[in-house]
């Protein structure tokens, strides 16, 4: 069976949740092969996580020579590794800076790439939520090396032990591919949530909350939520745009999103119109977001909001 | 400075889009319209030209069908100085790689008399919206690439962005030529004045195909792209949810008995 490479989503090597998901799919299309671009010295931790999802080899990459600089030089790394190891596909996490190493990859390779999938079956055929989530699309690569970003969330992930052999691999990296540096780094401070897009719940608020977002955290800590916010909060300076969700924010698609004080523009939908269910707290009841929902409360988020997160917290006694 | 700006026609996004029979995106019974997140592009295109001085050439770059010249007018209005509208019926269903080849040879012979200093492009296009194509254009032309700025700063030839990246905000610098990309965060873009309407009237505006820039037929379209879409299908609509009206804290209580019943409490 050939090798599918997975690149393994980590921060300092912690390695994150869409990781085990991606060696899930990995499985159905062959064997799982992890990519750590890394800190050499975490790749022992590493190993021992990946190798109980399935990973059969986990090929080690030291970042010391990357890490100074956007993208290009790992999209070089992992063309020379793809050029070694010929796989039968690339799965890399749908994030931005995933979704640019993919597209040089693509044009490097000259392979097909597909972005953003939200299932991946054997072939491999994805799926895609398009349109704002008006529409599903299947595809399929069908040229060179299937490249395809999978969106967190996108499988269940499935505990299966692999063998987890480490193998370093030392690519050569260009003088033209550190071109691009990076000057500063501040990396983005915890929250004490569940991060957004893989949170199995996601509370929003919008520019219904007026700027006081309490209600809309205290209800999001009673559910063990995360917490997002429209485009309109974000503008107002209410929210980091980091919280956002919709086309040009974050894609979330939680078991359970609750929209409040947000009107359901086609721009928000795009971030949360798959999530499987909607609920809404909103005062205008010819909201557009209640459209969509599976359940709607007509009513002032202010109060509605704490009487929920009342009532919650006494029912978890 | 010779700044190109691409811009893509898209069918509106808040419209009905469809897909044609043939699975590509319907871009012609849809209403479009310039890209609102090319907006930002074209907007920080001009501002480094209204800080870099008169010699600055900003040129709006389109690949797309007829109706595309609209995306290219809009940019012009804007206050872009050239339009440059790439139309060939063997583009027709192309994927984001061949969509890169052919703004890299319209950026190639742009640059033939002055070289291009400064690519630009935006977040995503607000139809297929891979965001890809920018580092795909700096793969292909070998240009170092500074993109999904939400702040943009340079001087003389160096280029500083900040970029708000998955897990931590960063600085990214380089130094020009480039390919940059921006996000809706760099800035408001301006509505066309009525003077800039009428000034674009005037503006150069030219028509490329395929032949002009050296491009095989064969290398682009739906035949020659490295994906295939085989199925579309439209969401089925959502089937109407319990909708409560908030009495005296009844709203509450009714959403969390549903929270309950879900099993969500
Ligand atoms: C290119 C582009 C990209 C965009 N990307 C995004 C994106 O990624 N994400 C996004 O969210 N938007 C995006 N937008 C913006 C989008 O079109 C909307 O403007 C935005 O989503 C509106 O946010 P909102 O619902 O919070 O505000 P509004 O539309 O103003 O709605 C506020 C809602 O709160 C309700 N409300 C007010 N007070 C209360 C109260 N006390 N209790 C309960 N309800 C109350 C009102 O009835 C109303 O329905 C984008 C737009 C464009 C053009
Ligand atoms: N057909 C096109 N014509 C001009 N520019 C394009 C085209 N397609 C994509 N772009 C540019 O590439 C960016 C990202 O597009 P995408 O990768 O399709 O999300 C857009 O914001 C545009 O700046």
């Amino acid at each position: 069976m050939s090798e599918v490479l997975v690149v393994i989503d980590h921060v300092d090597g912690a390695v994150k949740k869409p990781t085990y998901e991606l060696l899930t799919i990995a499985k159905r299309l062959g064997e799982p092969s992890a990519v750590f671009i890394g800190p050499a010295d975490k790749s022992g931790e590493v190993a021992d996580k990946v190798k109980k999802y399935g990973a059969e080899k986990v090929y080690v990459i030291d970042d010391a020579q990357l890490k100074g600089y956007l993208v290009a030089p790992k999209a070089e790394a992992l063309q020379q590794l793809a050029e070694k190891s010929s796989p039968a596909a690339i799965l890399i996490p749908s994030s931005a800076e995933g979704k640019e190493i993919a597209g040089r990859l693509s044009i490097k390779l000259e392979s097909g790439l597909i972005t953003d999938a939200v299932d991946v079956q054997e072939g491999p055929v994805t799926t895609q939520s398009v349109f704002a989530g008006n529409f599903t699309v299947q595809a399929k690569v069908t040229k060179g090396t299937p490249i395809i970003t999978v969106k967190p969330n996108s499988a269940a992930p499935e505990e299966a032990e692999g063998a987890g052999a480490v193998e370093e691999f030392s690519p050569t990296i260009s003088d033209a591919a550190k071109t691009a540096q990076i000057v500063a780094s501040q990396p983005r401070q915890a929250t004490g949530r569940p991060e957004l897009t893989e949170a199995a719940i996601v509370v929003s608020g919008g520019r219904g909350t007026g700027g006081n977002f309490e209600p809309v955290e205290a209800f999001a800590d009673a559910l063990g939520a995360a917490v997002g916010a429209s485009r309109a909060a974000v503008d107002s300076g209410w929210m980091p745009h980091s919280f956002q969700v919709g086309q040009t924010g974050k894609t979330v698609s939680p078991q359970l999103y609750v929209a409040n004080g947000i009107s359901g523009a086609i721009q928000h939908r795009a971030g949360m119109q798959t999530s499987k269910t909607i609920v809404a707290v909103n005062k205008d009841e010819e909201a557009p977001m209640f459209e969509l929902v599976d359940f709607g409360v007509v009513g002032d988020l202010h109060t509605v909001l704490p009487a929920a997160t009342e009532e919650i917290n006494k029912r978890k006694g | 400075m010779n700044i190109v700006v691409c811009v893509k026609y898209v069918p509106d996004a808040t419209a009905d889009r469809q897909f044609e029979s043939d699975n590509t995106v319907d871009r012609v019974g849809v209403d479009g319209l310039l890209s609102e997140l090319d907006e930002y592009g074209v907007e920080q295109s001009l501002q480094i030209k209204e800080k870099a001085g008169d010699d600055t050439t900003v040129t709006a770059l389109c690949v797309g069908p007829e109706k595309a010249l609209d995306a290219v007018r809009k940019a012009l209005q804007m206050g872009a100085d050239k339009g440059v509208h790439v139309i060939d019926d063997a583009i027709a269903g192309s994927d984001a790689a061949a969509t890169s080849l052919v703004l890299a040879k319209a950026i190639e012979k742009l640059g033939a008399e002055t070289p291009v200093d400064l690519v630009v492009g935006g977040l995503a296009s607000t139809d297929a919206g891979m965001s890809v194509v920018p580092a795909m254009l700096a793969e292909r032309l070998g240009l170092p690439q500074v993109t999904l700025a939400s702040v943009v700063e340079f001087q003389g030839d160096q280029v500083r962005i900040k970029r708000d990246g998955d897990t931590a905000t960063e600085v990214v610098g380089g130094t020009m030529p480039l390919v940059l990309s921006v996000t809706d965060q760099s800035g408001e873009a301006r509505y066309p004045s009525f003077k800039g309407i009428m000034a674009a009237k005037k503006k150069p505006l030219e028509t490329w195909s395929l032949s002009d820039l050296g491009v095989d037929a064969g290398e682009v379209g739906a035949d020659a792209a490295w994906t295939e879409v085989v199925e579309t299908t439209a969401r089925p609509p959502r089937t109407a949810g319990e909708i409560v009206k908030d009495e005296d804290g009844s709203g509450a209580k009714a959403l969390a008995d549903f929270l309950a019943s879900k099993k969500f409490i």
